[in-house]
């Protein structure tokens, strides 16, 4: 067990040091000159300007020099400041992670305890209503981007309806009424279509294993059908709906960056909107860099949570 | 194959939606009643009435002009990426599958990079140092999907160069080339095609999406995602505003998906019903 730890931790960091490598060739390939990007077209005329911007950058340096000092600084926590209100990138990022982590966590522990249900139905009344209406809703789930999806529940629920408020934020210490009203929505809309996916599968690896002959023999023991279902074939189901929610992990951060807009949510994902508008490169840097080792982190997750799961991939 | 097609419904729905669709997007200028950019500080934020049967926007702007010019966009960067996504990929996977060794080695590696990302993050990535606009849309979206079309011609590759006919052929003295596109290509090529549909439809998404962040089309050409982004400050007055655009691209995402998954089953009835 130690060694497979061990092993994936060496995986993961070896990934991270990509995503900052590529990070750091990204800024050194833009076309133009950096400096002059930074300090716009007014500023970026004063060749003085130019030059001290270039140093402060350390752009005055041999490639490998920079790339080194990078890395060195990356390591150390030191990411630069926000170019456009000096605020040091890593006190955002203290600021704003916490916030997407919450609706991610919040969205799939949402998405599991609706999709694992409804699936488990779909598969023992197969045919029945549940099972129709989960096919329905999976083709439309695909189709209709999440934002979209994200409009219609505030359309519904906050226009029609009045019971939530359509979007916002209110910080858990001052207000944790307000506070979870104003995560309902979000949440529920990047649930749905992770719900949809996880009860898909959930349907066919239930109806696989219950194909199984020592499902038949527990019967013949006499074992109730709820216990049949509980303890012996969900048990053995439920890797392949690890492997799904794993898979969707990726979609689900690709979904925080459009919700989180659309709800005005203040995580990671309005942050790099916002820093790729005002072109606040040290601040871009930051949020793709923590971001993709939030999603690199949570793979890494999932994967050791099949090793506990599954004695036999460890 | 025509008479197949149209006996499988799916394929007749999706075939009823998307020829409109391609139809007006050709067409475009000449169906539109108004000019989409044309500003009128006067009818702002109006629902539906005669001459703007749907209303109009926050500059007073016809929504049904925009909704008909802003197809355009999102076809070319979709049809546009799919295309580099396949030619890549396609070069990609075929090179690795058949040259082995450290060409392989690369390719796989590199694809891994890539798909270790989110598509959206990498392609927010991208926009925020090199900027947005439909012909950076096209290369952005275009490399991130090019790594699926890359494993999917490296395994098929992979399958046919093992076969008998390729390694009679390189010992009649048939140069690689001449394997490649006569022997392996044509083979290779039917699981590529049933993926390109696929890529198409998040192609679409991946487009409106940047766009609905304000990062992708550049206003003010309109495109779909974009006037729902736009459309979201506007809910509580202008409803209507959100729906249609919102409407007119999950339908046709909807449809994409829909005449891929039956193609698919027309294409290779052994994968029917998965």
């Amino acid at each position: 067990m130690a060694r497979f730890l061990v092993g994936k931790l060496l995986v993961m960091v070896l990934q991270v040091f990509v995503v900052a490598t590529i990070v750091f060739s990204l800024v050194r390939l833009m076309p133009g000159d950096p400096a002059v990007l930074v300090l716009g077209t007014e500023r970026g005329a004063d060749p003085a300007a130019v030059a001290e911007m270039r140093h402060r950058l350390g752009l005055d340096q041999p490639v490998f020099k920079q790339f080194a000092a990078w890395i060195g600084d990356f390591v150390r926590f030191d990411w630069g400041e926000s170019i456009f209100d000096g605020t040091k990138v890593t006190d955002y990022m203290a600021q704003r992670l916490p916030n997407t982590i919450e609706l991610a966590v919040v969205s799939i522990v949402l998405a599991a305890l609706i999709g694992v249900p409804l699936g488990m139905v779909a598969a023992v009344r197969r045919g029945g209503f549940v099972d129709m209406l989960l096919s329905s809703i999976a083709a439309l789930g695909i189709s209709f981007p999440v934002y979209v999806l994200g409009t219609f529940l505030i359309l519904l629920f906050s226009f029609k309806l009045g019971w939530l408020p359509a979007s916002g934020f209110a910080s858990f210490s001052d207000d944790p009424a307000k506070h979870i009203e104003r995560l309902v929505l979000p949440a529920f809309t990047l649930a749905l279509g992770l719900a949809a996916a996880i009860a898909r599968m959930t349907r066919s690896s239930i109806l696989e294993v219950l194909n199984k002959e020592f499902v038949l023999t527990l019967r013949a023991k006499g074992v109730s059908s709820a216990g049949v279902l509980i303890r012996h074939v969900f048990r053995n189901a439920v890797i392949p709906v690890v492997t799904i929610i794993g898979l969707q992990l990726g979609n689900l951060i690709g979904g925080t960056v459009l919700i989180e807009y659309l709800f005005n949510w203040p995580g990671m994902s309005t942050l790099l909107v916002k820093a790729i508008s005002n072109r606040d490169y040290p601040l871009i840097q930051g949020c793709i860099v923590v971001m993709s080792t939030f999603f690199i982190v949570i793979n890494m997750l999932v994967n050791m949570l099949y090793g506990l799961l599954d004695p036999r991939v460890r | 194959m025509w008479k197949k097609c149209f006996r499988n419904k799916m394929f007749v729905f999706s075939f009823v939606v998307l020829v409109p669709i391609v139809a007006i997007a050709l067409f475009g200028p000449w169906i539109a009643p108004h000019d989409p950019l044309k500003i009128r500080p006067d009818l702002t934020l109006r629902p539906s009435m005669p001459g703007y049967w749907l209303g109009t926007d926050e500059f007073g702007r016809d929504i049904l002009s925009r909704l008909i010019f802003g197809i355009r966009p999102s076809m070319i960067v979709a049809l546009g990426s799919t295309a580099l996504a396949l030619l890549l990929g396609t070069v990609m996977g075929v090179a690795a599958g058949y040259f082995k060794g450290w060409t392989e080695q690369i390719v796989l590696r590199v694809i891994d990079i890539v798909l270790c990302f989110p598509p959206i993050l990498l392609a927010l990535m991208v926009v925020g140092f090199w900027g947005g606009g439909v012909r950076n849309l096209i290369i952005i979206i275009g490399i991130v999907y090019a790594p699926h079309f890359g494993r999917i011609a490296h395994s098929a590759t992979l399958q046919v160069r093992s076969l008998e006919y390729v390694e009679s052929e390189l010992s009649l003295g048939a140069t690689h080339w001449r394997v490649l596109t006569k022997s392996i290509l044509p083979n290779v090529l039917s699981p590529l095609i049933i993926q390109v549909s696929l890529t198409v439809a998040a192609a679409i998404l991946l487009e409106s999406g940047l766009s609905f962040l304000g990062l992708g089309v550049v206003p003010p050409e309109p495109s779909w995602g974009q006037m729902i982004g736009d459309a979201r400050g506007y809910i509580h007055l202008h409803p209507m505003y959100v729906i249609w655009p919102s409407l007119c691209l999950g339908i046709t995402i909807l449809a994409i998906n829909l005449m891929g998954d039956s193609l698919r089953d027309i294409l290779d009835p052994k994968l029917k019903g998965r």
